[in-house]
């Protein structure tokens, strides 16, 4: 059998994280091809509803991706993101819903190396935990 | 400050809390009023705003029940500032969703005078109905119980399952925002204990006094059995959800009716995010998920309309279950509302209703918090 691939849905900022995986990109830096990426325009913008969603359907791991604190292009965006992340973590944990497959990493658009290795780490963080159980269940 | 004065009871309790809250508009305290009355059938208490003192003739702010949490009305009222002054009368949980949805922009206490009745519990409006049709009077059972605080059902009913774990049978514990009038009943010696902002003492011709030895302890007392009542039913649906299967059983037989979104105080967005193009697919959508997953749910998003629920508005749930009524399955909605609220708003020492100025967890934030999130 072959070895399970984790799938990874990334919502990265656009004027950081998405910059930065640009830049890993454009450096030719080799990281795994088990991430899929969604551009918003601030970590801030996004409703925890998309990252259960992804997670409800079987996404392996989710990735929100947004600018150093202090660095926010939109001033405090990130800042609201990491909240709300911690209230979905929260909820996720005490609903028997695995917290540690959400990962917040703030990157910065010149951090292509780090953006590479995050998701290395990621990956090997989701072989190692195995398949989304929500994959094979459909009582949601 | 607030000022304290006692109300002798020459009747009966219900008629000295009338007779009140028609003085208020006799007064001019207030030119209108929300407050409960009877409906002509008799099984039901509904609000009602009133003009006429003339109308005020089956004022009954105690009866156990509760068909709509009135923070919604109040919003209905003030959302952008009520017209003339209004005086409304509420429960402690509707006292508490209305300072969240003042907090929330969606009503102002401009023109407000809020007037807050100690609550001794609420059946469901079924069993309200039924008591009364039975010959009962379920609130003169309530107000024979209040001196010593042990309150009881009626037997073979019960009270709503919010109300067994309530810790606010009054507004005035661990720094609650003060309602302007507070009538208190629970160990006030068969008296009703008058609690007003100072300068409505004068126009209600209250003599200020101290309030009735032993009414402390009685209510400590209530709220003792009410959170030990909260930590067990908080234990055991934390025995009974804490992994995947579950929370699919929890949620199983939701019908989606999405009634626990409509009955829900805090949930005032006109169009709610799952009856959104969000939430709505294009048919051959289903079809890709179901050959991507061999089978889905129908309809799907079921678990995800509660996640969804959840993460945008447990910081500001006041636990007064209306979704739990309002639910056709019997799901305890409130009870996973409230024990998953808790420990979510302990990250931000956030307690919803208990302030006008404590900003609303998603709607602030602190550079110097949660610094390990977003960090390798």
């Amino acid at each position: 059998m072959a070895e399970f691939e984790p799938r990874i849905v990334a919502f990265l900022c656009n004027w950081c994280t998405y910059t930065g995986a640009d830049l890993a990109g454009t450096s030719r830096i080799q990281y795994p091809p088990n991430v899929r990426i969604i551009r918003l325009m601030c970590s801030g913008g996004l409703d925890p509803v998309y990252v259960t969603k992804a997670l409800l359907e079987g996404a392996d791991g989710v990735l929100i991706g947004g600018c150093h604190p202090g660095d926010c292009h939109y001033q405090s965006g990130n800042y609201k993101a990491r909240r709300r992340v911690a209230i979905l973590k929260s909820i996720l944990e005490q609903l028997g819903l695995d917290p540690d497959r959400v990962w917040l990493r703030w990157i910065s658009a010149s951090e292509g190396q780090y953006f590479a290795e995050t998701v290395t780490e990621m990956v090997a963080a989701l072989k190692e935990k195995g398949p989304n159980p929500m994959r094979n269940l459909w009582g949601m | 400050m607030p000022l304290n004065a006692v109300l002798e009871v020459e009747d009966n309790i219900l008629a000295t809390l009338g007779t009140f809250l028609r003085g208020l508009l006799e007064r001019g305290v207030v030119e209108y009023l929300l407050v409960p009355q009877t409906t002509l059938a008799g099984d039901n208490v509904v609000q009602t705003l009133v003009h006429d003192v003339s109308r005020l003739q089956t004022v009954n702010p105690v009866a156990p029940v509760l068909p709509v949490n009135s923070a919604r009305l109040v919003s209905k009222l003030t959302v952008k500032g009520a017209p003339r002054p209004v005086g409304v009368v509420l429960r402690t949980c509707e006292f508490r969703a209305l300072v969240e949805l003042v907090k929330l922009q969606q009503a102002s206490l401009e023109n407000v005078t809020i007037i807050v009745v100690d609550c001794l519990g609420t059946y469901e409006v079924a069993d309200y109905a039924a008591l009364v049709a039975a010959g009962c009077d379920p609130t003169a059972e309530l107000l024979a119980q209040v001196r010593d605080g042990d309150l009881h059902p009626h037997e073979g009913y019960s009270f709503r399952t919010a109300c067994q774990m309530c810790e606010y049978p009054v507004p005035d514990v661990a720094n609650v925002h003060s309602p302007d009038i507070h009538l208190g009943l629970l160990g006030t010696d068969g008296r009703v204990l008058v609690t007003v902002r100072d300068d409505l003492a004068e126009p209600l011709g209250l003599t200020p006094t101290a309030v009735p030895e032993g009414r402390k302890t009685v209510v400590e007392e209530l709220i003792r059995r009410r959170a030990a009542e909260r930590d067990r039913r908080f234990a055991e649906f934390r025995s009974r959800v804490n992994d995947v299967e579950g929370l699919l059983a929890q949620f199983s037989t939701c019908i989606r009716c999405h009634n626990c979104m409509v009955a829900c105080p805090i949930c005032y967005c006109k169009e709610c995010i799952a009856r959104t193009a969000t939430f709505e697919h294009e048919p051959r959508q289903y079809f890709e998920w179901a050959e991507r997953k061999s089978i889905i749910r129908m309809p799907v998003d079921t678990l995800m309309f509660h996640l969804t629920r959840l993460n945008h508005m447990v910081t500001s749930c006041v636990g007064c279950g209306m979704c739990a009524s309002a639910c056709p399955s019997e799901i305890p909605v409130g009870t996973v509302f409230r024990a998953v609220g808790e420990k979510v708003r302990a990250i931000f020492d956030y307690v919803p209703g208990r302030s006008l100025e404590e900003e609303l967890p998603l709607a602030t934030f602190r550079e110097d918090e949660l610094t390990e999130l977003g960090e390798k």
